[in-house]
C-alpha cells in the first residue's frame, strides 16, 4: 500500500462526473479529500490522498487523465505566520521532527525550519492563536 | 535595622529618574550576587509579568442609544451573545463565549475558531463589529430590534473587567488513560504522552509577592497593553494552600480581578484563543510592580523556577471526577526544559503560557517606570491571606423537592 497525494483539476463539464465513486469502486483506492472547489457549471479542483497498491494508484490516474481531468502530485507546506504567534510554544512538544522548536530554553522561543517539516499536522490542532496553517501547491 | 521604603520614597525617586528598576529575572542575579540586604538598598521596583489564557476574562460596554432607544434583552457581538441583564445598552461580553451556532464539540474534538476573546481582540484591533440586539419594547424604550455595525473608539465605555485573572501557581496536566484528551491545558496525549503547564513562573507576579503584601486592592498595572487596576482578589482565591518554607504555594493560590480601560488596549496583549476540543479563551498580557520596600520583599522577588514547584494532576480522572492521584510535583525550571520526568517516565513539557511575552510585559513596565510615566500606588486594602482562612467550596447537589426560590 503507499499514498500519493494529488491536485486533479477539473473543467466544467468533468465536474458532473462521479469520479470518486469510480476511483473507490473501480480501482479499488482508499480516497481522503483534504480540500475541494467544486461547482455545478464551473471549474474546480479537488485535493486527494489515494491510497493502494502501486498500480491501482497508477490505473486510477490513468483513468482521471482518460477523462481529460488534469492531475499535479501535491506538496502541502505548513506556513507559520510569526505576527500570529503568541511564543507559547506548545507546538514545540507536538512537532515529532523539531521543525518547530523551542531551541533556546533560556530564551523560550519559538522558531520554524520549514525543511524539517513533514506535514503532520498536528501543530494547526495545537495552536491556540492559529498562527500555523496549511498551504496546497502543486509541487 | 534593614532597609525601610515607602511607596512615597520609591514614587518620589521615579518622578527624579532616580528609581532603580529590574525584571525579576534581572533580579535574582542580583539578590545572588549582593545578597538580600544589599538589593534591597539598590532596587526600588521589580517588575512582573505574565501572559497566559485567561478564560474568566470580559469587558463591560456600553453602546449608546439609537433613536428610537431600546433595552437590549439579548445582544449579539460578531453572533457572540453578550450579557444585557443590566441597564438598556450596557453589556457584557465573556472571553470564553462562543457564537451562537457553534458546532461546539458536535464533531470532536471541537475547533472552537471564534468567540468572546476574538470579539474583544478585534474590538482592541479597532475592527467594525456586527451588533445585533432584540428587545421586548417599552414605553420609554420602543425600540425591538437593531441591526448596525460598531467600532471601539465611538462606543461610550468599554472597560475590562476580569474576575479571575494571574493565578498564582496552577497544576502541571496529564493524562494517565489511554486516549488523547483535549482540556484548557491543551492537549494531553495518552499513558503520560506529554505534559502541559501555564505559569509565567519566576516572572509571575503573584509568585513574586506570595503573602500578598504590596499587591491589593488599588494596585497599579499593566494591564492588557494598557494601564489597569486590582480591583478585588479573584474568583476563586485561595491564600491558604500549603508553601513551600519560601512562602509559594505549592499548587494554584491567589488570584486577581483587574480592570481597567479597553479603549488603552491592545491587541498585541489581548489574543482571541481557540483551545481544540475545549472551547474559546483569551490570552491577557499582565504586569505588576513591586516595589522593594525591605529586605524581605528583595528575597521574595528573586524566587527561581527551581524554587517554584506545581502538583502533577491527571486530567483523564484525577481532574474531572475528583479523584486524588498522587504524580507528585514538578518545577518549572524542568517544565521549561522541555521534558519532565513522571512516575519514572520522561515525558515532553507543553507549555501554555508565553514566556518570552511574559518577558516582555515586564520590560515595557519596566521602561514605563524609569521613564516616569507610570507610578506605584499602594493598595487601599489588602487582598485576603492565608489567615483570613478561606475555604474553597464545591457545589452539592440537593434535592430541590419543588423549591423554585419563590415564596
Amino acid at each position: 500500500m503507499i499514498k500519493n497525494r494529488v491536485v486533479c483539476f477539473f473543467s466544467a463539464s468533468q465536474s458532473e462526473q462521479p469520479i470518486i465513486f469510480r476511483l473507490v469502486k473501480d480501482y479499488d483506492l482508499v480516497i481522503n479529500i483534504l480540500k475541494a472547489d467544486i461547482n455545478p457549471q464551473k471549474e474546480g479542483y479537488l485535493v486527494v490522498e489515494l491510497m493502494g497498491s502501486k498500480e491501482q494508484i497508477e490505473q486510477g490516474v490513468n483513468y482521471l487523465k482518460d477523462l481529460g481531468v488534469r492531475v499535479e502530485p501535491l506538496s502541502q507546506t505548513v506556513v507559520w505566520h510569526e505576527d500570529i504567534c503568541i511564543q507559547c510554544g506548545a507546538c514545540a512538544s507536538f512537532c515529532p521532527t523539531g521543525a518547530l522548536d523551542i531551541t533556546d530554553r533560556e530564551k523560550m522561543e519559538v522558531s520554524f525550519d520549514n525543511s524539517r517539516c513533514v506535514v503532520c499536522g498536528m501543530c494547526l490542532d495545537c495552536c491556540p492563536t492559529r498562527a500555523v496553517k496549511l498551504h496546497f501547491e502543486v509541487a | 535595622m534593614g532597609v525601610n521604603k515607602t511607596y512615597e520614597e520609591i514614587n518620589d525617586k521615579i518622578r527624579r529618574g532616580k528609581a532603580v528598576v529590574v525584571t525579576a529575572e534581572e533580579m535574582i542575579g542580583i539578590v545572588e550576587e549582593k545578597g538580600c540586604a544589599r538589593a534591597a538598598e539598590e532596587v526600588d521596583v521589580v517588575t512582573t509579568g505574565t501572559f497566559g489564557p485567561m478564560c474568566s476574562s470580559g469587558a463591560f460596554l456600553n453602546f449608546g442609544h439609537p433613536s428610537p432607544r431600546i433595552k437590549m434583552k439579548k445582544v449579539w457581538l460578531n453572533g457572540v451573545e453578550a450579557y444585557t441583564g443590566i441597564a438598556a445598552v450596557d453589556a457584557y461580553i465573556g472571553a470564553a463565549q462562543l457564537p451562537e451556532n457553534d458546532p461546539e464539540n458536535k464533531v470532536y474534538p471541537g475547533k472552537f475558531v471564534y468567540g468572546g476573546g476574538h470579539v474583544i481582540q478585534d474590538l482592541v484591533a479597532r475592527k467594525p463589529v456586527r451588533l445585533e440586539a432584540i428587545a421586548y419594547g417599552t414605553d420609554c424604550y420602543p425600540r425591538k430590534k437593531i441591526e448596525t455595525v460598531i467600532t471601539l473608539d465611538e462606543i461610550n465605555d468599554a472597560f475590562l473587567f476580569n474576575p479571575r485573572n494571574a493565578y498564582q501557581n496552577y497544576n502541571c496536566a496529564v493524562n494517565l488513560g489511554n486516549r488523547t484528551i483535549y482540556t484548557y491545558m491543551g492537549i494531553l496525549k495518552p499513558n503520560l504522552g506529554n505534559a502541559g503547564y501555564s505559569s509565567a513562573g519566576q516572572l509571575s507576579p503573584l509568585l513574586n509577592d506570595p503573602h500578598y503584601r504590596t499587591i491589593g486592592i488599588g494596585t497599579r498595572i499593566f494591564l492588557g497593553g494598557g494601564i489597569g487596576y486590582v480591583a478585588w482578589h479573584g474568583t476563586q482565591h485561595h491564600p491558604n494552600v500549603p508553601r513551600g518554607e519560601n512562602g509559594v504555594p505549592l499548587g494554584g493560590a491567589g488570584t486577581l480581578a483587574v480592570i481597567g480601560d479597553l479603549k488603552q488596549m491592545s491587541p498585541e496583549w489581548l489574543v482571541g484563543a481557540s483551545f481544540i476540543g475545549y472551547g474559546a479563551s483569551m490570552y491577557v498580557g499582565i504586569g505588576i510592580p513591586i516595589p522593594i520596600l525591605d529586605e524581605e520583599m528583595a528575597r521574595y522577588t528573586a524566587v527561581k523556577d527551581e524554587e517554584i514547584f506545581c502538583p502533577v494532576v491527571d486530567y483523564s480522572e484525577g481532574y474531572p471526577y475528583g479523584k486524588s492521584i498522587d504524580l507528585g510535583y514538578v518545577n518549572y525550571r524542568d517544565l521549561k526544559s522541555g521534558k519532565v520526568t513522571i512516575r519514572g517516565k520522561e515525558i515532553p513539557t507543553t507549555p501554555m503560557s508565553s514566556y518570552p511575552r511574559a518577558r516582555r510585559i515586564a520590560e515595557i513596565l519596566k521602561e514605563w517606570i524609569k521613564s516616569g510615566r507610570f507610578e506605584l500606588t499602594q493598595p487601599v486594602a489588602p487582598l485576603p491571606s492565608a489567615d483570613a482562612d478561606i475555604v474553597l467550596h464545591s457545589l452539592p447537589e440537593r434535592n430541590v423537592n419543588g423549591y423554585n426560590g419563590l415564596k
